[in-house]
């Protein structure tokens, strides 16, 4: 073991994007390499929990963590790399504010189980379903429980830092590792605890190229179809393009290349619930008077939750479905 | 960088410090309140569960808006030292200001006083006294969470320009205008007609006196025509208004009459020699012509005429031009444009009236089918000495004096089927008809009625009269007039099918005549014009009153009142007095040379606004713009209203609104779910 400082790296419920986000930096890992002494990172090298059970309070001084919280293991590392590291950062969306993996919250976990075992893309006639823990000769094995709801990281620890993104963008990773890297060095100075690091303050109209006007929308329509303007709003189109309500640092990559933001970034600096936030935009340049004209165009969003919650439900206020709520 | 938006509730609440020295004060408001909430358990709850949150002193007392119940909080805040004041009453519409003065008069600044409602939304609605205290317990702890977070705020002073705009020619215009001018000050009168006087120009004689009409109306519009403080504008729309109270600028097209009005004498010779005769559907109803150049009515004010471009032969064809030719002082001008004037005004009177009900679409009523089937405005017209049959009453014809006549009532108004509300003034016009048919043909009279409805003043005894003169009351309505007869007496008649309610049986009654007592309705451009001016309708249409009893006259934009039909149906002296009671506002308003405006005020953070625009287009005042420069919208605090609108709406949470900051609403809502108490105690 070298002195120098250590570096932790989790995926919770997660999809392996962030690392690989991560390893996309390119020859930025290598700072990495160079500066920090890499002690616990699952997806890029072996470690076993009880060897991180066993270092010192606070002997690894930055975690990124990724996935959000969906078993009981997941909580259980969660807690212990709290307690375990110096600075904890919540990493990319689902540590955030859940991501697609939230979506899940608005079933119950014995739906979710049977909906992944029994419907029509699993044969299962034997009703097989995963047991938490089952008796064989060697002894007992476990795997891990389910919770009720899938949590985002600052719902079960104190979180330092929040990097947003769907996965985060790797020019984003690349200035932060530089950021902590001139820290450790004396040069810079670690933002205030609670910021969110690797993003804009403002949304991802800030930093999207097409010119915008006075809006007013007559009807919703996908990207396919129809002709894109490649020069004007796409929201001005009726592409429902979430870019207005989500936080900017992503280069405007998805309206850039023609398609919708779908909101990756998360919510802007100082919105409480991103879906209401948009729910209430999007409504508001709704051209028509008519209640059958406003259903018309409403109907143009035929999975609400999908658009205006697909990444930040856990996140919201409300945080998860009634039958999921419940049971929390 | 600043903290992250998704910061769970719990964590908020724990940051903030129990610093401040509250006082709750819990109104019983007679039994309004105290006969469903234990008043007195919710101020003991709230000193001794919300002490921790800076809560000193709970009172409860009769009525707190009494002096003795503000005086009781003046005396908390220099004694006890408070800081912020929750007071548990009323709806703030009510008594916010009086609670806001008291909290000042101690020295407190006024918006560190909180108003929350557990009356209307208490007391009121609940029967069930444990859930109703329960309740009134989380409402006031919502309060304490909320104004824990209040910043003391200064009101803006704005001066008053002394103009005022006044919209809308008729009785209710005319007055209010005359009042502001008698007393002084500037107005601006916009009529969109070639004249003043409204529908009360055409009537020809108005119940329950039998006053002539014109005689009691012309003078006053002659007396706005040439008052020195009036500026006519008639023929003008208005088409903009921007600012706020005290300070309008409003945007009028003065359409061109095609007659200059500076040369003009009014002496009518255009009209004379005018070879295109037009038939006039807005002052006769349709049932008299008027020239392509002409003043609708010899009274008309102005006396200037108006070219009616779309009829005249010139415009038609190029030639004719008999009006040019004959005017002795070359008033006539073919190429003069549209004007567009710009006003500056302090405040807005909206007297735009109302349009009579389409009788067309009470299609079982035949009218515009059946010839002798007329409306009230049509029988006004005939009835009329200056009409088109010179005052005698005939059938469509123009000659057969009819020998019975039917007068339908409500035809238009509660009905589910057209307009659920009364129009007020259809039987007393239908009385008044009644009674104008008997005198001038001696015929048979039937008035066919649901209910009669005669209040206010002499009116009952008009129809007292009217059926001492020997009118035929059918009580029910009727459901159909035909001209198909079944027996041999209906032949040539017209028949009217009505269930009479007090026989109690089904009639058919043939009659020469049905004149149908058509009700009011909100004008057609009702909703546009409510919009241009920043106010809102009722379902129906009307516009809506700041209180319906308390304060009929102003509207909830400060600034902008509403006078006569424009409000809903009334009578020509209801119409009067609201012009006049707006006109009493208006100077009150101005005599104070400057007025305090609310700060609730939105305003944008320019770091996190990208510029998508989506508020850009939704300000209710107008107050949004957009720097194209620096790429961000901007709210000018001079014309903002507070409306919350853009706050809302803003998709990037960068527009806040002072007062309603997204702090203060969530806290509140973590206070109203107790949140704040560490074991919640339920009821």
């Amino acid at each position: 073991m070298s002195d120098k400082p250590k570096f932790a790296m989790y995926w919770a419920a997660s999809c392996g994007g962030c690392e690989i986000a991560v390893l996309n930096t390119n020859e930025k890992i290598l700072d990495v390499d160079a500066n920090f002494d890499v002690v616990f990172w699952p997806v890029a090298m072996d470690a076993k929990y009880k060897d991180v059970e066993a270092m010192q309070d606070g002997s690894i001084l930055l975690t990124l963590f990724n996935g959000g919280i969906r078993t009981d293991e997941n909580e259980h590392i969660a807690k212990l790399l709290r307690q375990k590291s110096k600075i904890l950062v919540a990493f990319g969306s689902c540590a955030n504010e859940g991501c697609v993996p939230g979506l899940a919250n608005l079933s119950d976990a014995r739906e979710i189980v049977h909906t992944a075992f029994n419907t029509v893309s699993t044969d299962n006639p034997k009703q097989v379903y995963p047991m938490t823990s089952y008796d064989v000769p060697e002894g007992e094995i476990c795997i891990p429980k389910i919770l009720p709801t899938l949590k985002t990281l600052d719902q079960v620890v104190d979180v330092d830092y929040y990097m947003p993104g769907c996965p985060p963008e790797s020019h984003q990773i690349a200035a932060v590792i530089d950021l902590v890297i001139q820290v450790l060095q004396g040069k810079a100075e670690l933002p205030p605890k609670g910021s969110v690091i690797g993003a804009g303050n403002s949304t991802v109209c800030d930093e999207c190229q097409r010119a915008r006007n006075v809006k007013t929308i007559t009807s919703f329509n996908r990207i396919f179809g129809q002709e894109i303007d490649p020069d004007l709003c796409l929201l001005e189109q009726g592409i429902p393009c979430n870019g207005v309500a989500t936080r900017s640092g992503c280069n405007a990559r998805c309206p850039t290349a023609g398609a919708q933001c779908i909101g990756c970034y998360g919510p802007a600096e100082g919105v409480v619930d991103y879906g209401a936030r948009l729910v209430s935009a999007f409504a508001s340049v709704i051209d028509a008077k008519e209640p059958d004209e406003i259903d018309r165009i409403l109907d143009g969003i035929p999975d609400p939750a999908g658009q205006f919650y697909r990444f930040n439900l856990a996140g919201s206020l409300l945080r998860a479905g009634k039958s999921a709520w419940e049971k929390a | 960088m600043t903290q992250h938006g998704g910061t769970s509730p719990k964590l908020a609440l724990s940051e903030s410090k129990g610093e401040e020295r509250i006082g709750v004060y819990v109104c019983h408001c007679g039994t309004n309140i105290a006969g469903v909430v234990d008043v007195q358990e919710v101020a003991e709850w709230a000193a001794a569960q919300l002490e921790h949150r800076g809560v000193v002193i709970g009172r409860e007392y009769k009525f707190m808006c009494s002096s003795l119940g503000q005086e009781l909080i003046e005396k908390d805040i220099k004694e006890l030292e408070l800081t912020r004041v929750v007071v548990a009453a009323c709806s703030p519409h009510l008594h916010e200001h009086t609670f806001r003065t008291a909290c000042k008069n101690a020295g407190l600044n006024p918006y560190l006083c909180e108003l929350v409602s557990i009356r209307e939304q208490v007391s009121w609605v609940h029967t069930d006294k444990a859930a109703a205290t329960a309740k009134a317990k989380a409402v006031v702890s919502g309060g304490v969470e909320r104004v824990i977070r209040h910043a003391p705020l200064e009101p803006l002073r704005v001066p008053i320009h002394p103009d005022t705009l006044v919209v809308g020619g008729g009785i209710a215009g005319i007055q209010s205008a005359l009042e502001i001018a008698d007393a002084g000050y500037h107005v601006y009168l916009v009529e969109r007609e070639p004249s003043i006087g409204g529908h009360m120009a055409q009537f020809d004689k108005t119940f329950p006196t039998l006053d002539c009409s014109a005689c009691i109306l012309t003078p006053k519009m002659v007396q706005v025509g040439t008052h020195p403080n009036v500026t006519l504008l008639t023929w003008s729309e208005v088409e903009k208004v921007d600012g706020f109270v005290g300070n309008f600028t409003v945007t009028v097209r003065k359409k061109a009459r095609k007659v200059i009005e500076d040369l003009c004498t009014g002496c009518g010779i255009c009209q004379e020699k005018c070879p295109k005769k037009v038939i006039d559907d807005v002052y006769e109803a349709g049932l008299g012509y008027r020239k392509a150049v002409y003043t609708p009515f010899p009274q008309a004010v102005p006396k200037y005429p108006v070219m009616d471009v779309e009829n005249c032969t010139y415009f038609e064809k190029g030639t004719c031009k008999a009006c040019e030719k004959f005017c002795p002082t070359n008033a006539i001008d073919f190429k003069q444009q549209d004007e567009i004037l710009t006003l500056q005004v302090g405040n807005i009177v909206l007297a735009t009236g109302y349009d009579l009900f389409d009788a067309r679409r009470v299609t079982n009523y035949g009218y515009g089918r059946l010839p002798n089937v007329f409306t009230s405005l049509e029988f006004e017209r005939l009835s009329n000495a200056a009409g088109p049959t010179n005052g005698n009453i005939v059938l469509r014809d123009g000659k057969t004096t009819p020998k019975a006549v039917g007068i339908v009532h409500c035809v238009g108004s509660r009905d589910r089927n057209f307009n659920n509300y009364c129009s007020v003034i259809c039987c007393m016009q239908g009385l008044k008809f009644a009674h104008l048919v008997h005198e001038r043909t001696g015929a048979i009279v039937y008035n066919f009625y649901i209910d009669m409805r005669t209040a206010y003043k002499a009116y009952d005894e008009f129809y007292q009269r009217v059926l001492e003169e020997g009118t035929l009351f059918v009580r029910g309505k009727v459901a159909e007039i035909t001209d198909v007869p079944r027996r041999p007496d209906e032949d040539g008649h017209l028949i009217v099918q009505v269930e009479d309610t007090l026989a109690g049986k089904q009639r058919r009654i043939p009659v020469d005549m049905v004149i149908l007592s058509t009700g009011l309705q909100p004008r057609y451009d009702a909703k546009e014009t409510a919009k241009r001016f920043g106010l809102s309708c009722s379902s129906d249409g009307w516009f809506i009153e700041k209180h319906p009893k308390l304060d009929p006259i102003s509207t909830m934009t400060e600034g902008i009142y509403i006078a006569g039909c424009v409000q809903g149906p009334k009578d020509i002296p209801s119409s009067v007095a609201q012009g006049a009671a707006a006109a009493a506002r208006v100077l009150g308003k101005i005599q104070q040379k400057e007025i305090s405006i609310e700060p609730v005020r939105a305003s944008v953070n320019q770091d996190q606004c990208s510029g998508c625009r989506i508020c850009n287009n939704l300000c209710p005042y107008n107050a949004i713009s957009f720097d194209e420069d620096r790429g961000v919208s901007l709210v000018n605090a001079a014309l903002c209203q507070g409306c919350g609108t853009c706050v809302a709406a803003c998709p990037a949470g960068a527009i806040s609104g002072t007062a309603f900051s997204n702090d203060q609403i969530l806290s509140q809502i973590e206070g109203l779910l107790l949140l704040n108490i560490d074991e919640p105690v339920t009821a």
